[in-house]
């Protein structure tokens, strides 16, 4: 496409004159007569408003699927850290289950249940579920059960329990979530899926009961509902 | 010295004469809320002094444009739009990190420091001392909180930035010290009471070195008057 000299002239010539009232009108002389009028008021408002939804509403829609895959890549690396590598061959981000758990009381009313398969065979489900109640908010949790309901992992996801006391239920602050490697339904008593003060099996913090045990009794709900599919789970 | 008078000035400012929680008894709020330990303070201190540099040089580009009947309701708006900004950003392109500060991140909004620099200093200054007195003011801030976050971690569990490493990395394990070994802990100090406890001592403190300097002052300016006339 080619223009004509003439017309890219005047097109410079406007674009001087509007840079030159532009450059006029940001005068801090000129800007000092403006901002008492209403309606300059009105229209500065307006303009910070328009901009800053602008500005957001894009960062929002370009970062969108970034944060989305970021978020996919943590929950990879938090099902890994529950079911150990030697027990699946299959991508269980793919391989997943929704069973209803409105019942449980552990935050959804549909649960996924993600599927780690060994040559084709399951050998363990995966789940997140959540301590609705915790000491303040909710407390996201991701389990690891083997095909005959033994724990093989539990990890804290997020939380906003108090720093420094409920937030040793993180494994990176505390080793307390790794006691219940190995625990099931079958070999740990109903009552003493519980912390020590209610006469339970697990420990509780210096200055912060309410965290671990809620924390406990979401996980003991989290495994009644594994019992309650454990058919339909493990032979699919 | 190479900088002028006028930095000097905001610089002693932010950090002790009219430090946010010294001087000003501002921010409170978040001050309280995340100085259980040292390494909370640090996350806090940082995420802050970014925001605050940004929120005032912001401010101060536009100051021209701001009518006086309406830059209450605009600065809310510019610094809530920059924290959800720097939200969004961090948790798309800096996950790992956000992961530790994000908690910290989304409560800089109720830092209402934010709102009395950009009323008392950016709205009135030029872009430069502007950014200066964000950086000054922040630094200030993170002192505090390291400073209120160490004192109630040693007193409260005997050790000092611990899980340090978690927030900084790796590389920065070695700032995990334990300062008094077999503690058996103090759990008010990590409450929030300990908070306000620990705060007035810090506060006693910082008036105890302020006499200490002003009698001294006092000294030295009956023999040289002079000096007197810096204080404003």
């Amino acid at each position: 496409m080619k223009f004509d000299p003439a017309t890219i002239e005047r097109l410079k010539e406007k674009i001087a004159v509007y840079r030159e009232f532009l450059k006029n009108w940001l005068e801090p002389s000129n800007l000092a007569q403006l901002r008492p009028k209403l309606e300059f008021q009105t229209g500065v408002l307006a303009g910070f408003a328009l901009i800053a939804s602008v500005l957001l509403g894009v960062t929002n829609c370009s970062t969108e699927g970034t944060i989305q895959r970021r978020l996919d890549e943590d929950l990879k690396k938090s099902l890994e850290e529950v079911v150990p590598a030697a027990l699946y061959d299959n991508d269980m981000l793919q391989d997943t289950l929704n069973i209803p758990s409105a019942e449980y009381n552990i935050g959804a009313n549909e649960t996924t249940v993600y599927i780690a398969k060994k040559s084709g065979q399951v050998s363990a489900v995966c789940f997140k579920f959540t301590a609705p109640d915790g000491y303040s908010g909710a407390i996201n949790m991701i389990m690891g059960i083997d095909r005959d309901g033994n724990i093989l992992g539990v990890r804290v996801l997020s939380h906003k329990e108090t720093p420094g006391l409920g937030d040793k239920i993180e494994v990176a602050k505390s080793d307390w979530i790794l006691k219940f490697v190995g625990r099931s339904l079958d070999n740990l008593a109903p009552a003493k899926w519980a912390v020590k003060k209610d006469g339970g099996e697990f420990d509780q913090f210096a200055g912060a009961t309410i965290t671990p045990r809620k924390s406990v009794q979401a996980i003991y709900r989290g495994l009644q509902l594994f019992k309650a599919h454990q058919e339909q789970l493990i032979n699919p | 010295m190479f900088l002028s008078e006028t930095y000097r000035k905001i610089a002693a400012d932010g950090i002790w004469n009219n430090n946010i929680v010294f001087g000003q008894n501002l921010a409170l709020c978040p001050l309280l809320a995340v100085t259980g330990t040292a390494t909370n303070g640090l996350g806090m201190g940082l995420a802050t002094l970014v925001v605050i540099i940004a929120s005032n040089g912001l401010i101060s580009v536009t100051r021209h444009l701001i009518p006086s009947e309406i830059r209450i309701p605009i600065f809310v708006l510019l610094i809530a739009a920059l924290v959800t900004l720097v939200d969004i950003l961090m948790n798309a392109w800096a996950h790992e990190l956000y992961k530790v500060l994000g908690l910290f991140i989304a409560l800089i909004v109720t830092n209402c420091a934010l709102l009395g620099r950009a009323e008392a200093f950016a709205s009135k200054q030029p872009v430069r001392h502007a950014l200066w007195d964000g950086l000054m003011m922040g630094l200030g801030f993170l002192i505090v909180l390291v400073a209120l976050g160490a004192a109630r971690e040693i007193s409260a569990s005997g050790t000092l930035f611990a899980n340090a490493s978690v927030l900084l990395g790796e590389s920065f394990r070695f700032l995990e010290v334990t300062v008094i070994p077999n503690y058996k802990g103090f759990l008010l100090m990590a409450l929030p009471p300990g908070g306000f406890i620990m705060l007035a001592f810090l506060i006693v403190g910082k008036r105890l070195i302020d006499q200490k300097l002003a009698e001294r002052k006092v000294s030295v300016t009956v023999l040289t008057p002079v000096i007197a006339e810096e204080e404003s």
